[in-house]
């Protein structure tokens, strides 16, 4: 026995001392193997979710796919943007680990030409890393596989089949429908940094509708699950997650009838807007020249993008929309519409001695129109008759009309913008130059000039407004509305102009040379031909420099009888309404009613002008590119004189 | 003899209770190597298995040996241990760099691991020596801090921390078991714990500070030095109650597992049969273990008595460290898991404690008779 205090110690006693301590050890070694397999059954029992889950996070990673992007198809359900499956091959820079070996096995696999090879090697350059580098796309089956069989020796480089985006009628709904192209670094930012934007082969919505519809065209990426080691590699695929594909997008516009308007416009600068009066339907939105939006998707070319950004008739802006232009006549139905809210009876005559004194200053008019009613004013388009009884009537009236009929208003579109103008007003003006309308801005105004400008969209509402008595909203995508209320003036006043712009093309009016040839139906118009500049001398920018000439202007509806339809055509630098515009408009009413004649006619034009839109398109392209080479070439040889000169 | 005449005498009088508990083991090790390299025989589990039954006929070799020659090479060991550790050190500095290992060709040895049950030898001989009235003297004390200062010194120059702190630990219980008064171990656990602060702010080199950091908060850092301990316990965690399967763990064939074939060997086998793989192995050990302290107990001499007791601490003291670190219940210090993981020269420690013990059970049956 072990003692307290002195302790004598002897073997047996240590000996004992050994057995009870070695049992304690040995016990404790128990409660230790004990506490081991507790903790253990705490994190394989207890503990078992979460680690499952932090396993297959380790395990699993989730690749998306991109989404297909919803169709946009016109009012008949005819498809205006869709999907062509398209195998192509990305860099991801992130991943690249020996570029020059990497690239060089590509350019060999998939044959590419040395300037695509210095372009991808710019963009990787750039590259923000994260951002995919299209290498190649629309590649055939063979070279994708080929490409897919070396995978493991090509880090860095992805290959996938996506969808790319296709617009079947190219350049003639460029405009209307935008493109669609890779997020850049802005929007990937924008969207909290979501891994889809960045995902290869994801395409975000660029311009038009492509842009503002995004999130409905868009869809729910799928994913597909892969097992990979902790270096990285693939070890198999797991279950995939099909992609919802957006939902399609049917339009108010007719596709025909967009086309056909895009073409008619020929290789003139200007735009054709199409309304059902009766509903506010757009059938028609174009805007040319434009661009091919199938070039923008695979990322457009440098050159490609010079070109479009330098030509002087701006393909890169949607006029239909965004072009701002005085209406000129094109504004007196509504000015007339304004007469008669203010209590002019249209039977009150004017004579026109080819002008209108107002003090010191004389307006001119056109021609010596003599006496004028309202029906034939607006018929021959008397200045006179307008300056007079828009001076009688005042601004406020005529100002208040035209916001009424659509002018300087924004109308609720899925548009990316809409430059609205200006509907001047005594309120505005003080407003705008802090000085008091005078009586001839009235003047002015009551004739399209002045202050006034507007854009074609504004003033095919304006001719459907008046077509219809409706206060007609104009709309792009075909969804439930509301049934357009009739507007607050009475049927004789819209009788009273209607008439007199059923003059303008089946009487004694300016557009008579553009009456419709169909059997019963008969189109009403007004012509209009806005000054780009102020007239100097007696040049009235009937001729000179493309650029200074005047813009022609139309607006019409039709059939008078029973109005369905309206229409505005501007010609930019068309030099007049009757001669640019109403030929155009004609043709596009035309359509509505008898294809194979519009069609026809169609035919004839696009011979004298030498191929079909695309034809045209691309004999430009080559023309400029080499244009554009021949310049560099005598620059190139300037410059070797010069520094052979220098020497 | 028992079992007549069928089977030789020599192999009969082996101690089957245990030598079973070490085949499980060793087999346990060989099908987790085999499953950690994705079903391979190469390169882990073949050479385990021709490791182990070459150690393990060494072991039976020792096991052959007078305990007496224990006690009686006890230095001249220590002696040739301290040479090992010297000569590591030099070839390592003649090479460039930090050492711990001896390349003999066939395999790479670790003095510092060799060094283990030589000191147990060195201490169960200076016990032995001590009389039982003078045990709670200085002189009890003392020569144990000059036995170990300088292997320690050699150890630390390498610098293994994790071999130092096992030779410590492990001397430390066979001071407790050789009768040394309990005021002097409470005390010195009250003292340690004092001055751990100040091991950790001074001592401590910054990657072994910054393991110390992770293993108290592993999460931290899942990515970076807490890497092992977390992927360790996704292993085990994930493995559940009755694993993946073998050969299906995910954690160890996709490589997320660090180590999978050395100091987690335990995770990967976790994650292939789950907690009930794990639990076998720890009643395994726990029966090895067993067997250990009851030769110490049945031992006479106190010399067999000590050295029994040294030897199994040692082999406890891997498995416990390993066990804790795999489990995220210690640092990660690179210590294997005895008989299980890949590596000879643990391998060989282990053996040369089984052996030593087996000499001593061999001892005591004798006497018994």
């Amino acid at each position: 026995m072990k003692r307290r205090g002195a302790p004598v110690i002897t073997e047996n006693s240590q000996a004992y001392t050994f057995t009870r301590r070695a049992l304690v050890l040995g016990a404790a070694q128990g409660v230790l193997a004990a506490g081991l397999a507790a903790r253990m059954g705490y994190i394989s029992i207890a503990e078992n979710e979460r680690y499952n889950l932090l396993s297959d996070e380790n395990r699993i990673q989730m690749r998306l796919i991109p989404p297909r992007r919803g169709w946009i198809v016109d009012r008949h359900g005819q498809p205006i943007a869709i999907n062509r499956s398209d195998f192509r091959v990305d860099i991801i820079p992130d991943r690249l680990k020996e570029p020059d070996r990497v690239l060089g096995e590509l350019a060999r696999l998939l044959q590419l030409p040395p300037d695509e090879l210095e372009r991808i090697r710019h963009e990787l350059k750039q590259a923000a890393g994260y951002q995919p580098v299209p290498v190649a796309e629309n590649l055939a089956f063979d070279k994708y596989s080929a490409v897919m069989v070396r995978l493991p020796e090509l880090s860095g480089v992805a290959p996938l089949r996506a969808f790319s985006r296709f617009y079947p009628d190219g350049a003639a709904v460029a405009h209307l429908i935008g493109y669609v192209g890779t997020p850049n670094k802005k929007e990937y930012e924008a969207e909290n940094k979501s891994p889809l934007l960045i995902t290869p082969g994801f395409k975000i919505g660029k311009e038009g509708l492509e842009k503002t519809m995004e999130q409905r065209l868009r869809g729910k990426p799928g994913a597909q699950r892969v097992e990979v080691t902790a270096r990285g590699a693939l070890v198999r695929q797991l279950t995939t997650l099909q992609d919802v594909s957006g939902q399609p997008l049917p339009l108010t516009i007719d596709g025909g009838l967009q086309t056909f308007a895009a073409r008619r416009l020929g290789d003139e600068s200007g735009s054709v807007v199409v309304i059902d009066c009766l509903t506010g339907d757009i059938l028609a939105l174009a805007s040319m020249p434009a661009y091919d939006p199938n070039s923008f998707t695979d990322g457009i070319s440098q050159n490609e993008w010079k070109m479009l950004s330098q030509d002087e008739r701006h393909p890169l802006i949607n006029k239909a929309l965004n072009g701002l232009y005085p209406p000129g006549s094109t504004f007196k139905p509504m000015v007339a519409m304004a007469l008669l809210q203010a209590g002019i009876d249209p039977e009150d005559r004017i004579h026109c001695p080819g002008g209108f004194q107002l003090g010191s200053r004389f307006f001119r008019c056109l021609g010596r129109h003599g006496s004028m009613t309202m029906h034939t004013a607006l018929a021959r388009s008397c200045n006179t008759y307008f300056y007079a009884m828009g001076r009688r009537a005042g601004i406020d009236v005529i100002s208040a009309m035209g916001k009424t009929l659509g002018f300087g208003q924004k109308f609720d579109l899925p548009v990316v913008s809409q430059n609205y103008g200006t509907m001047p007003s005594a309120e505005w003006k003080k407003r705008k130059y802090d000085d008091d309308w005078s009586q001839s801005d009235t003047l002015n105004t009551s004739i399209g000039q002045g202050y006034v400008i507007v854009n074609p969209l504004q003033l095919a509402v304006m001719a459907s407004r008046i077509a219809s008595g409706l206060n007609v909203q104009p709309r792009l995508l075909r969804e439930r509305h509301p049934a357009p209320a009739p507007l607050p003036f009475t049927k004789e006043h819209f009788e009273t102009v209607r008439s007199g712009m059923w003059e303008v093309v089946n009487g004694a009016g300016t557009a008579g040379r553009s009456r419709l040839e169909l059997p019963g139906i008969e189109m009403g118009g007004k012509t209009g031909t806005a000054q780009v500049r102020r007239i100097v001398g007696t040049q009235r920018g009937q001729s000179g420099d493309w650029k200074y000439r005047d813009h022609g202007l139309f607006v019409c509806f039709a059939p008078t009888s029973n109005p369905r339809y309206a229409a505005s055509v501007v010609i930019e630098h068309g030099m007049g309404g009757a001669r640019a515009a109403a030929p155009v408009a004609k043709d596009v009413l035309t359509y509505l009613f008898d294809k194979e004649r519009a069609m026809a006619s169609l035919a004839k034009f696009e011979e004298q002008w030498g191929g079909t839109l695309a034809q045209r398109m691309e004999a430009r392209a080559q023309k400029w590119l080499a244009e554009k080479a021949a310049e560099k070439a005598r620059a190139g040889t300037a410059g070797g004189a010069a520094g052979a000169a220098g020497r | 003899m028992r079992g007549g005449s069928f089977v030789p005498a020599p192999v009969a009088t082996l101690p089957w209770r245990m030598l079973w508990i070490v085949f499980a083991l060793a087999a346990a090790g060989f099908l987790g190597l085999y499953s950690a390299a994705g079903g391979s025989l190469l390169p882990w589990a073949a050479p385990h298995a021709v490791r182990f039954f070459a150690f393990l006929g060494m072991a039976i070799v020792i096991s052959r040996v007078r305990t007496d020659r224990f006690h009686d090479l006890a230095f001249v060991a220590y002696g040739g241990g301290l040479i090992l550790l010297v000569l590591t050190l030099m070839l390592g500095a003649i090479g460039g760099g930090a050492r711990s290992w001896l390349d003999l060709g066939f395999v790479r040895l670790q003095p510092s691991e060799l060094m283990k049950p030589i000191i147990v030898f060195v201490l169960a001989r200076f016990y032995s020596h001590v009389p039982p009235r003078e045990i709670r003297r200085w002189s009890a004390i003392w020569p144990v801090a000059v036995f170990l200062g300088p292997p320690l010194l050699l150890i630390l120059l390498q610098p293994d921390l994790g071999t130092a702190m096992l030779i410590i630990l492990n001397t430390i219980a066979l001071m407790f078991l050789a009768g040394l008064p309990l005021r002097l171990f409470i005390g010195g656990a009250v003292a340690v714990a004092a001055a751990l602060p100040t091991v950790y702010f001074s001592l401590l080199l910054p990657h072994q500070r910054e393991r110390v950091l992770i293993f108290l908060n592993p999460e931290a850092d899942p990515l970076g030095a807490g890497y092992h301990l977390s992927q360790s316990k996704i292993a085990i965690g994930s493995g559940g109650i009755f694993g993946k399967g073998y050969l299906n763990g995910t954690q160890s064939h996709l490589e997320y597992l660090p180590e999978q074939h050395t100091d987690f060997v335990f995770s990967a086998i976790a994650e292939d049969w789950g907690l009930i793989g794990g639990v076998v192995l720890i009643i395994l050990f726990f029966l090895l273990l067993r067997w250990g302290w009851s030769v110490a107990l049945e031992a006479k001499d106190r010399f067999d008595r000590l050295a029994a007791s040294g030897l199994t601490l040692t082999i406890f003291f891997y498995i416990a460290i390993n066990l804790m670190m795999v489990m995220g219940l210690a640092p990660v210090v690179g210590i294997p898991l005895p008989l299980v993981s890949y590596g000879g020269s643990a391998m060989l420690t282990v053996m040369i404690c089984l052996g030593a013990l087996m000499a001593i059970d061999r001892r005591n049956r004798l006497n018994r008779r």
